[in-house]
C-alpha cells in the first residue's frame, strides 16, 4: 500500500536521515522524496510502501508523530488514496 | 509523484481549516425486532443493534488514522421507534429508548437515533404513545435522539400533530431544566424528513432503506471561507465558482471514506450528504462565509441571497464528486453550533424572523435556537406549523430544534458545550396564536401547478 509521508517543520541536521531511519525500523521501503526549503521553512514529502510494514499503520502514525514532536516537525503518513480522491478526476 | 501542492492544500485543509468527516452513521432496520412481548422487542433491539454495529467505532478509528483525516462522530440511526414499538402490548415506549442508549453505550458511538414517528397525514396509538414518552425519554436517556415528522408536500401538515409537539417541546425542557432544556437538542420536529439523513439529532433509518447502511455526513465551512477569502471582491460568478470547487474536494473525500468504511464493514454504501455543517469552533462558521462575501454582519439585508448561492453552489460542486448523493445536502444554520451564528444573534442582528427567511434557501431549519422559558407551547407550535409551511409548499425539508430554555430570558446565554455550542437567548413574538393552534385538524397539501 502506498502512502505519503510530510514532513514540515523549521530546518535543521538530519531530518531526511531521522525520519528514514524511523521508516527502515519499521521495515517500510521509500519509493521517492522530493523537499525545498522556503524561508527556513522545511517540507518534505516521500512515497513509501507500507505494504512489508511490521507494525499496524497506526502504530507507524504515531510513532512518526512522536519523533516529529520531539524535533519540533510535524511529521505525518497517510495513504495515498486521499490524495488521489480529492484532487485527481 | 503527486503534485506538491495538492498534498499541502489537503493537510492545510484538516490542520487549519477544520476540514473533517462530521459522521459515519451506520443505519440498521429494526423492522424484524418488533413482539408482543414489550421486554423481548427491547432485547432483539439492544441484540441487533449491537452486533451490526459492533465494528463501526473501530473501523472509523482505523479509517481516521489511516487517511489522517478527522471522523468527528461514529452514529447509528434505527426504523423509527413507532413503527417497531407498535407490535408491542404496552403503553409505555420509554424502555425502547433505554434499550437504544443501553446499546450506544456498548457499541461506543457518540449518537443514536430514530426514536422517531411519522405522522404527516395521521397519528396511530403507536406515534402518539411515542410522541408522549419523548419528553421522559430524553430526560432519562444519555444520547438517544428523537424526531417526528409532522407535515409533508404530498400530506400537508398534520395540525394536531403540531400542537403536540409545541406541548412536547416545553415539557422536555422542563424535564430537562437543570441542564437548562438540553432534552431539546436532542429532539427535532420535521417537514418533509429524509429517510438516510446522517445527521443529529434528526436521523433515523427510513423504510425503504436496506437491512444496514452506511452514510456519511461531510463538513468544511472553514475549507469554504478559506477559498473565499482569495476571491475578495470578485463577481458572484466567481464565487459560486470558487465554492463549487472546494466542495467537490470535500465530497471527494467524503465518498473515500464511505466507501472504505463500506467494504470494511461489510454494509452496502448509502449516501454521502453533502452538507456544510459549523461547529463553534473559530474559523468552522456558515455565518462566517456569507459574511465574507461582503455582509457586515450575518443576518442583514442580503444575507438570504448570500445563504440562497452558498447552498446552490456547494450543492453544485457535490454531485458529480459522490456517486450518491442524499440526506440534507446543503449548509446548516444551526445558531448555537456557529460561532458567527452566535455573535451575529448576539449582537441582535440575526433575528428569529431572518433565520426563518434564510430557512427558505437552505437546508434544514430553524436549529439549535434558544428562546425564552415561558414561551408558550402554542408559540412554539405556531413556529413548527410555520417552518413545516415553508417546507411544504417548497417541497424541501424544514426542521425547528428549538430550546425554551427554563428560567433564561432574552439576554441570557445558554451554555451546552461541545459540537452544541452556545446560543444566546433570541426573543419570540409575544403576541398569541393559541386560537390558530387550538384548531387542530390538517392543512392541506399545497397545489403543485398554478405555481407564483
Amino acid at each position: 500500500m502506498k502512502a505519503i509521508v510530510t514532513v514540515i517543520g523549521k530546518d535543521q541536521v538530519g531530518i531526511i536521515a531521522g525520519v528514514c531511519t524511523k521508516l527502515a525500523e519499521y521495515n517500510v521501503n521509500v519509493l521517492d522524496i522530493s523537499q525545498t526549503v522556503m524561508q527556513e521553512y522545511f517540507t518534505m514529502m516521500m512515497v513509501v510502501d507500507t505494504a512489508a510494514c511490521n507494525q499496524p499503520f497506526d502504530a507507524l502514525a504515531s510513532a512518526l508523530a512522536d519523533y516529529g514532536q520531539n524535533h519540533s516537525l510535524s511529521v505525518r503518513i497517510q495513504r495515498e488514496d486521499i490524495f488521489d480522491a480529492m484532487h485527481r478526476i | 509523484m503527486m503534485n506538491q501542492n495538492d498534498i499541502l492544500s489537503t493537510i492545510r485543509m484538516i490542520d487549519q481549516q477544520h476540514l473533517d468527516i462530521r459522521t459515519i452513521t451506520m443505519g440498521i432496520s429494526l423492522l424484524d425486532c418488533c413482539d408482543s412481548d414489550p421486554k423481548r422487542a427491547c432485547e432483539k433491539i439492544y441484540d441487533k443493534i449491537t452486533k451490526s454495529a459492533k465494528d463501526l467505532v473501530k473501523t472509523g478509528e482505523a479509517i481516521e488514522a489511516e487517511f489522517g483525516i478527522p471522523i468527528v462522530n461514529k452514529r447509528i440511526s434505527v426504523t423509527p421507534i413507532a413503527l417497531v414499538a407498535g407490535a408491542s402490548d404496552t403503553e409505555d415506549y420509554v424502555p425502547f429508548a433505554a434499550a437504544l442508549d443501553r446499546a450506544r453505550a456498548e457499541t461506543g458511538v457518540n449518537f443514536v437515533g430514530g426514536f422517531s414517528a411519522l405522522v404527516q397525514k395521521g397519528m396511530t396509538p403507536a406515534d402518539e404513545k411515542l410522541i408522549r414518552a419523548i419528553p421522559e425519554a430524553l430526560a432519562t436517556t444519555e444520547l438517544v435522539c428523537a424526531s417526528v415528522n409532522i407535515g409533508s408536500t404530498k400530506a400537508g401538515i398534520n395540525m394536531d400533530a403540531v400542537r403536540l409537539m409545541g406541548q412536547v417541546i416545553k415539557d422536555t425542557a422542563q424535564r430537562t431544566a437543570d441542564t437548562h432544556g438540553f432534552g431539546c437538542a436532542k429532539l427535532v420536529v420535521f417537514c418533509n424528513a429524509v429517510e438516510d439523513n446522517p445527521f443529529m439529532a434528526g436521523a433515523f433509518h427510513g423504510v425503504s432503506e436496506a437491512d444496514r447502511v452506511i452514510n456519511v455526513g461531510v463538513s468544511g465551512p472553514g475549507v469554504v471561507h478559506h477559498a473565499l477569502q482569495a476571491v475578495k471582491g470578485e463577481p458572484f460568478d466567481v464565487v459560486a465558482e470558487t465554492i463549487k470547487k472546494t466542495a467537490f474536494h470535500i465530497t471527494r473525500m467524503g465518498q473515500l471514506v464511505a466507501q472504505e468504511a463500506s467494504r470494511r464493514l461489510n454494509v452496502p454504501f448509502g449516501i454521502v450528504d453533502l452538507s456544510l455543517a459549523p461547529t463553534p469552533a473559530v474559523g468552522d462558521s456558515v455565518a462566517r462565509i456569507l459574511e465574507e462575501m461582503g455582509l457586515e454582519v450575518c443576518g442583514t439585508h442580503g444575507t438570504t441571497a448570500a445563504l440562497a448561492m452558498l447552498n446552490d453552489a456547494v450543492k453544485k460542486g457535490g454531485v458529480m464528486a459522490s456517486s450518491s448523493v442524499g440526506g440534507l445536502s446543503g449548509a446548516f444554520i444551526p445558531v448555537s453550533e456557529d460561532e458567527g451564528m452566535i455573535a451575529a444573534a448576539s449582537s441582535g442582528v440575526l433575528t428569529l424572523d431572518k433565520l426563518e427567511a434564510m430557512t427558505c434557501v437552505c437546508s434544514v431549519g430553524l436549529d439549535m435556537i434558544a428562546v425564552p422559558g415561558d414561551t408558550t407551547a402554542e408559540t412554539l407550535a405556531a413556529i413548527i406549523a410555520d417552518e413545516a409551511a415553508i417546507g411544504m409548499v417548497n417541497t424541501k425539508t424544514t426542521a425547528v430544534r428549538l430550546i425554551p430554555a427554563p428560567g433564561l430570558q432574552v439576554g441570557d446565554t445558554v451554555d451546552f458545550g461541545g459540537l452544541l455550542g452556545s446560543a444566546p437567548i433570541m426573543p419570540v413574538h409575544g403576541e398569541s396564536a393559541a386560537d390558530f393552534i387550538a384548531r387542530g385538524g390538517r392543512i392541506p397539501a399545497p397545489m403543485h401547478s398554478l405555481k407564483n
